[in-house]
């Protein structure tokens, strides 16, 4: 083909253009899905409770991903500060994923059980009454906003769809019975999913305010749940390198 | 003026496309100058001896993982795999220059016991270096970088005024346990007038300005068995560290803003509010987050921030 007729013919030009650029995703992405070893054989990797996917919302409608990463990187200054990086198998469930890539606040990828719930509640009600230096602003509104679960079955539905394990019926429970234990399973079971989520936001109380459920209980249920899942003290250092 | 003419003009005589727009406008078709055609030949022999160094092309489930090895220590065994950055990661933090500095010095000053340590000037600038990134991680968002705290909120870390002690052995169990504190609330044992007076006494040991007849009757409720506050807080009101019960006659205050009070009047009411709804707080324990070594070096750190003992 001459190159004359490429660039004196608009629609083939774009045409063509499109087909080029797309080896570049091609290549790069698309072998993922088919490689074995893109996710990597770890225990404990769950989806998310039907709270912690509440608060999961909630961290994606404020945007929190526009100023926190969730992705440790394998070097050792991220390392020394974060904890062990991030494996594929953690975002797993993530429905998108929130790696983002910038970190104007730190990353978030291990941040479950770094502090108290307490200290949570208090830093996104008024981040600068505890860290003077912070300028991130302040989301007070999701401590008096009441939590909307009305729909959580039905978006548990459409995570289904995408492909995280939630049950509709026997057959599903009793293979994620035998994939996560009872006490997960129970938690994944679409048919039960309002009264899950009343029942750990209940017993969790993590707003330290038991009257109600608010958007806080939710975002802090998720928040101390993040790059919990997996006990790495039960690998050794090359396992993971194994897949890479 | 025609194209011809200007075609004529063209002092380079270059080749054009032979378009001719608007009468007079011509591109050049000049070639690729030779140096940028080379490099541009060098970035795809570039992209051939990377795909056979380094992990590359996908194949079916698998991928080529390229000549490119990296050895390093697993289980007391050496184990070489193909070059990728988790084992890149697993090398560096073995052999790498600064990691290997660094668990040399880590594992020298924590072999030191702690009035060494304290003593040792080389020693206490590793603790110093070090333990400010531990402290700055784990510690800060709490306690703030400087480790002033937050009045009302969590401890300052520069004074001497400590709950539960101020030894580095004191401060080493509460890194590595934890400490619960807890005041109970005296809503419903405790008159509101009861309350003030007690608030009188407290603010009273520390030589602030109070009526002293509330404070004689504070002092009752306090040493008997109305308040029963002597229990933690001890007769002397000095505090006791294995209840986490503080000295409430240093004028330190951690919870409650009383140098901040605006009045006589005020202060009393922030104390006895305070002695109203009590207190209940948490210092979570380190010992399954960080290893033996690294808490005795935020030990001494802590320790070495103004307020040891």
């Amino acid at each position: 083909m001459k190159h004359e007729s490429v660039e004196t013919n608009a629609g083939l030009l774009i045409i063509l253009t499109l087909a080029v650029i797309s080896v570049g995703g091609l290549v790069e992405i698309v072998p993922l899905f088919y490689i074995d070893d893109t996710i990597e054989e770890v225990d404990g990797v769950r989806p998310y409770t039907p709270l912690e996917q509440r608060g999961r919302d909630i961290y994606v409608r404020e945007g929190c991903y526009t100023c926190h990463s969730q992705m440790v990187r394998p070097f050792r200054d991220e390392m020394l500060r974060y904890g062990h990086y991030s494996l594929a198998a953690e975002s797993q469930y993530d429905h998108p994923f929130q790696w983002g890539s910038k970190r104007t606040g730190p990353d978030l990828a291990r941040v479950g059980g770094k502090y108290s719930n307490e200290w949570q509640v208090q830093h996104l009600i008024d981040p600068q009454s505890l860290v003077p230096e912070s300028i991130m602003p302040g989301y007070p509104w999701l401590a008096t906003t009441p939590l909307d679960y009305s729909d959580i079955d039905r978006r548990m539905v459409a995570l289904k769809r995408v492909g995280v394990p939630y049950s509709l019926t026997d057959e599903e429970y009793q293979a994620n019975v035998e994939k996560f234990g009872e006490e997960h399973a129970r938690m994944f079971d679409i048919r039960d999913a309002e009264d899950n989520l009343v029942a750990q936001a209940q017993a969790e109380n993590f707003d330290g305010n038991p009257g109600t459920i608010t958007e806080m209980d939710a975002l802090v249920a998720y928040l101390q749940v993040l790059g919990t899942m997996v006990d790495f003290s039960e690998y050794d250092d090359g396992h993971f390198a194994e897949f890479r | 003026m025609s194209t011809q003419d200007n075609r004529e003009k063209d002092p380079n005589q270059v080749e054009t496309t032979g378009h001719v727009w608007d009468g007079n406008l011509q591109e050049y078709n000049n070639p690729l100058p030779r140096w940028w055609l080379w490099g541009f030949y060098a970035t795809i022999v570039f992209a051939v001896v990377y795909w056979l160094i380094y992990p590359a092309w996908p194949i079916g489930d698998s991928f080529t993982k390229g000549f490119n090895t990296i050895t390093f220590e697993q289980g007391g065994e050496e184990r070489t795999m193909h070059w990728n950055t988790r084992a890149l990661l697993a090398k560096d933090m073995q052999t790498g220059t600064y990691a290997v500095r660094q668990r040399e010095m880590l594992e020298q000053v924590a072999a030191q016991d702690y009035e060494t340590i304290l003593a040792d000037a080389e020693s206490m600038s590793f603790v110093n270096a070090y333990a400010q990134g531990s402290f700055g991680t784990w510690c800060a968002a709490c306690h703030q970088v400087g480790g002033a705290g937050v009045v009302g909120q969590y401890p300052n870390l520069r004074n001497d005024h400590w709950k539960w002690g101020g030894t580095v052995e004191q401060i080493e169990e509460t890194l590595h346990q934890g400490r619960l504190g807890y005041m109970p609330g005296y809503r419903d044992t405790l008159s509101g007038e009861q309350l003030n007076q007690v608030a009188a006494y407290v603010l009273s040991l520390n030589d602030y300005s109070v009526d002293q007849d509330a404070a004689d009757a504070g002092a009752r409720i306090f040493t008997g068995s109305d308040g029963g506050c002597f229990q933690c807080h001890g007769m002397d009101a000095q505090g006791l560290t294995s209840q986490g019960a503080p000295n409430l006659t240093n004028d330190l205050w951690g919870l409650i803003d009383v140098r901040g009070a605006e009045s006589d009047s005020e202060r009393q009411r922030l104390v006895a509010n305070f002695i109203r709804d009590g207190a209940q707080r948490e210092m979570p324990g380190f010992a399954d987050r960080l290893s033996d070594a690294e808490i005795k070096m935020l030990t001494a750190y802590v320790h070495s921030l103004g307020g040891g003992q």
